[in-house]
């Protein structure tokens, strides 16, 4: 290989590489700063079992927040990473919870869960847990929150798998959020166990 | 057409990610048609002309998912009856979101309505009321379905 390809291949490398860095850096400016984070408002809604869900049953895990309806096709791009990040990532104190806002529930919802393989907790979103997040309107709507419950992270529209997962994983890898309210993670993981149905 | 706001931009602020705004008002709206007029036992068209915001998309009348919801255009009784409908061909069109092509309207277009004037109809004016059923998105994110509300100003004549 002469000096020139040699050349011109390490510029290609360094252009992906940079590419790279740059995309890692754009997810990470999504995650506010821990005093920029607001508490999730909490809820009370019924998963496909009949079983109340609320927020508050998920302290001391990182919660991926997904509003969704069976019509949107942007949304069902995204349920397989979703299915992906719960089975990867839930021995690692993280969840992801479904809120669908199909009119007609279940009817339209509990098929969906099955011909799509979805693998997490799916309730049944309303009107007013909407306007408790601010009016959700367009969907996907997405909040990333932190082991204590705050939104850390917000998107509206289709988004890129890998700005999920670095977001994700940059709140599950934060020393700072490995322990709640002075607890270690280990106690806190059973005591959100120990109220979960 | 008013424009109303479907979302509480106040509240929406505590939550909303940078640079992310809500959609306001109605992507989909209508020019009201123009007026009718036809004789007892005869038949008519009227168009409906829709003006679709830049960059969305609605589903056609005829999707190709069942889960997906048609463009619905119905009218109540009053002094026309429908019978029947004429949309524009649908548009394929390929999204990132969508592993094949989807069958849409986007831009302006029309509905046309053909109505029968019952043989019976009383002459006189009156005014049609009808619903427009849709459900929009853009290449990243679906709005709800939405209704509105359609209305022709009918004319029976002798």
């Amino acid at each position: 290989m002469s000096r020139y390809h040699c050349a011109a291949a390490g510029a290609i490398l360094a252009l992906f590489l940079a590419g790279c860095t740059k995309s890692a850096k754009e997810a990470e400016s999504n995650i506010k700063t821990e005093s920029g984070r607001k508490k999730a408002p909490d809820f009370s809604l019924k998963d496909v079992n009949g079983d109340v869900v609320k927020l508050a049953d998920y302290k001391g895990k990182v919660v991926l927040v997904n509003f969704w309806a069976t019509w949107c096709g942007p949304c069902e791009l995204e349920i397989p990473w979703f299915v992906e990040f719960e089975q990867k990532y839930k021995g690692r104190d993280f969840a992801v919870l479904g809120i669908s806002m199909d009119d007609d529930g279940w009817k339209s919802v509990r098929p969906y869960i099955g011909s799509h393989k979805i693998n997490y907790r799916m309730v049944i979103g309303s009107e007013v847990v909407s306007q408790q997040f601010g009016g959700v309107d367009s969907l996907p709507t997405t909040f990333i929150l932190d082991r204590q419950g705050r939104i850390a992270a917000g998107h509206v529209g289709l988004v890129d798998k890998r700005d999920y997962q670095n977001e994700i994983l940059k709140l599950l890898d934060d020393p700072k959020q490995a322990a709640v309210d002075g607890a270690s993670p280990g106690i806190l993981a059973s005591a959100v166990r120990a109220v979960r149905p | 057409m008013a424009l109303l706001p479907a979302f509480s931009p106040a509240l929406f602020g505590q939550f909303a990610p940078k640079g992310v705004t809500q959609v306001q008002g109605n992507v989909l709206n209508y020019l009201p048609p123009r007026k009718v007029t036809a004789k007892p036992g005869s038949a008519v068209d009227s168009a409906l002309a829709l003006e679709l915001r830049s960059g969305y998309h609605v589903n056609s009348n005829t999707p190709a998912d069942d889960y997906l919801i048609p463009l619905r255009l119905t009218w109540n009784p009053g002094a026309l009856e429908a019978t029947g409908f004429t949309f524009p061909k649908a548009q394929m069109e390929k999204y990132r979101f969508s592993e094949k092509p989807l069958s849409v309207f986007s831009g302006d277009f029309e509905i046309v309505t053909r109505f029968k004037a019952p043989p019976k109809a009383a002459p006189g004016p009156s005014t049609l009321t009808g619903k427009l059923r849709y459900q929009a998105c853009n290449s990243t994110m679906c709005l709800p379905p939405k209704t509105l509300d359609v209305s022709l100003q009918v004319e029976i004549v002798k």
